[in-house]
């Protein structure tokens, strides 16, 4: 409790735009506006063919609802300020990447391949550093779960340079 | 008499039975290690329902919702970590009571309260879903529409952290099961020219990925985190001065997880911290509460598993479900074609009371294998992150790949897990997304068959009665977290 308060203090010490409670605030503000702006490309059904709202009414309501509350959620912050959250470490920056380089060789590569490396790259950089237990994370069970996947569900996965040797 | 009858079902069938034995091996699992859940585990084990029958298939995800409730406990007990969320008020007394050597009575006990209160739940679910299920009837669009406001308005007055921030979270929800084409006139809402967003976003990449990835990057934040394991050599029964002294909890804890259940929101979670506060509240011996005291494990422990049978109350009855993990149920009864609601109940009733005693038995099996197998269960536990979490990250790329056979619901899981964790490190909880994401499009249909209906007058809603309480029931739950903290901070004062 006593930590919390500290933490809070410190957030207040901050000037407003270093804040959490304003960027995520700023955040959500500016995606529920874009969103809001989309809604106004989309297709209006004709009045003969409209029953009920049309199709961009409730997303918009959505929108303009998220930000009234969003705005709420800011002001409540500037009277009783959110903790500050501990700086983020490396390994969770490097898991993050893992993700991206994940969906570029998932896309360019192979699928089985983006499993592979993601999966070596995460346990490595967690700090597993002994061979066999590399290999048994990137290697082996990604196999047995490929295999039990295509067998039992009879799943048929994404052409890639793995994935063709094994289905030619 | 006849549907108590086919409650036996299960039993009487090798295949059920053997569906429940590995659906409550595997829920004790997942509750077991911290970070996974039945949620998660449901969802992953989604896919693989497709080759079992629509009962085998549900009674798969009921079995393993019950025994991962009970398996959170496990590790809340011995190493401080609650194995799922519900578990966090049961190591506010269960640590402190394994540090004191009576690991063995603390589990005991947490078993115990835990069986008692799944089987109070689903006696509840017995006598409750049907009749809730004939006031459905009653029903029509605008009372379908009111009950889901209703349901997701309960989502800020009962669930955990900040009303307005879950309500934000919730909308978000609602607003992610508009993407696609809309399903009354066919045009591209949110699609930005991608032509797989046409069908709509997957519940399944999205639970996926707020709770299997966005905790995998929670656990890389906790790389250097150490447990201090206690050891365990044997579960001990409570004892007579155990059961005597507890009876009252276990049985008011278990209307209270029931009751808190049966509302949409995180279920067992909020069950469980309610269930602990009364049960101090309560007690002869307050003080000991935070200290080891048995009535705090047993409140908090019956008032978790309680709450099981209580959300499946709203699911199969209303098709409303009451927590994550009934989202994750109501999936697989919508995959499997069995549409709940009241005519599930004329329909199928075979189904439905199979479902019933499958959770019976499961809650029984639990028993069981915790209570002998508790010490293996807890090993499981030793399994280092870095390896399991790759694991799990495999098993969940492929799971969301499997149903559609999407490569672009892989991508969406990720981005889910990513929005997941950012979430949750600044307050807002996962839950009301998933059960925004399943009421979406109930609210959204409804709504507008409802002002077709009116010829688009809104004020028709106050005209009809049940619609109207609704309403004025969402007004209370609304208003209710603000009377709470004017009352917490009066008392306070």
């Amino acid at each position: 409790m006593k930590n919390v308060q500290i933490q809070k203090r410190a957030n207040k010490s901050l000037p407003f735009f270093f804040r959490d409670e304003f960027r995520v605030s700023l955040v959500i503000i500016l995606i529920s506006v874009a969103l809001l702006i989309t809604t106004f490309t989309f297709d209006v059904v004709p009045p003969i063919l409209n029953r009920g709202i049309q199709p961009a009414t409730f997303p918009k309501a959505l929108l303009v609802l998220i930000i009234v509350m969003t705005l709420l959620i800011y002001y409540l912050a500037t009277k009783n300020p959110w903790k500050v959250e501990k700086k983020l470490p490396r390994s969770f920056f490097l898991t993050l990447s893992s993700f991206v380089i994940f969906v570029v060789v998932s896309k360019t590569l192979d699928f089985f391949l983006a499993i592979s490396a993601l999966s070596i790259f995460v346990s490595y950089c967690w700090g597993e550093k002994r061979l066999f237990y590399l290999l048994l994370v990137g290697i082996i069970f990604p196999i047995i779960v490929f295999i039990f996947f295509e067998t039992i569900l009879g799943l048929r996965f994404p052409p890639g340079i793995i994935t063709n040797i094994y289905y030619s | 008499m006849d549907n108590l009858l086919l409650m036996l079902a299960p039993l009487f069938s090798s295949k059920l039975l053997l569906v429940l034995f590995f659906g409550t091996l595997f829920g004790l699992i997942l509750g077991v290690l911290p970070g996974l859940g039945p949620t998660t585990g449901g969802a992953l084990i989604l896919p693989f329902t497709m080759t079992l029958d629509p009962l085998s298939a549900i009674v798969l995800l009921t079995s393993i919702y019950c025994a991962g409730t009970y398996g959170g406990a496990i590790t809340a007990v011995l190493i401080n970590t609650p194995g799922t969320p519900a578990a966090a008020a049961t190591c506010l007394d269960g640590y402190p009571l394994a540090q004191k050597g009576e690991a063995g009575r603390a589990l005991g006990m947490a078993t115990v309260s835990s069986t008692a209160g799944g089987i109070f739940s689903v006696v509840i679910l017995v006598f409750f879903a049907p009749i809730l299920a004939q006031l459905a009837y009653e029903f029509g669009q605008p009372e379908y529409f009111a009950l889901a406001i209703f349901g997701l308005t309960m989502l800020a007055s009962i669930g955990e952290g900040s009303p307005i921030k879950n309500l934000i979270a919730g909308a978000f929800g609602i607003l992610i099961s508009t993407v696609g084409k809309d399903f009354m006139t066919s045009i591209d809402r949110f699609t930005f020219g991608i032509n797989e967003l046409t069908e709509g976003i997957g519940f399944i990449p999205v639970v996926v990925g707020l709770f299997a990835m966005s905790e995998m990057l929670t656990q890389s934040t906790l790389i250097n985190q150490v447990f201090n394991r206690i050891a365990l050599k044997a579960i001990k029964l409570p004892s007579k001065d155990d059961y005597k002294k507890t009876w009252k909890t276990i049985l008011r804890s278990s209307g209270i997880g029931s009751f808190i259940g049966v509302l949409p929101a995180e279920g067992g979670t909020v069950a469980s911290l309610i269930g602990y506060s009364e049960a101090k509240r309560f007690s002869k011996n307050p003080e000991e509460f935070g200290k080891g005291s048995i009535e705090g494990i047993a409140g908090a422990e019956a008032a978790n598993n309680a709450a099981t049978g209580g959300a499946m109350v709203p699911t199969l009855a209303l098709g409303i479900p009451g927590s994550a993990t009934t989202a994750v149920i109501l999936t697989g009864l919508i995959i499997h074609g069995v549409r709940p609601g009241p005519d599930l109940f004329r329909e199928q009733p075979d189904f439905l009371y199979g479902i019933f005693g499958a959770m019976l038995i499961a809650n029984i099996l639990f028993f069981i294998f915790g209570f002998f197998g508790a010490k293996i269960f807890a090993r499981i536990t030793l399994v280092p992150n870095k390896i399991l979490w790759p694991m799990i990250f495999a098993v969940s790329v492929c799971g969301t790949y499997s149903l559609n056979q999407s490569i672009i619901d892989v991508w969406i899981m990720l981005f889910f897990g990513v929005l997941g964790f950012f979430m949750r490190r600044y307050g807002f909880s996962v839950v009301p997304v998933i059960i925004g994401l399943i009421l979406g499009e109930l609210v959204e249909g409804t709504l507008r068959q409802s002002l077709v209906i009116f010829d688009g007058n809104w004020l028709m809603f106050f005209t009809r009665p049940i619609a109207l309480t609704f309403f004025i029931l969402s007004l209370i739950a609304l208003a209710f977290p603000l009377i709470r903290s004017r009352k917490l901070k009066k008392n306070y004062d």
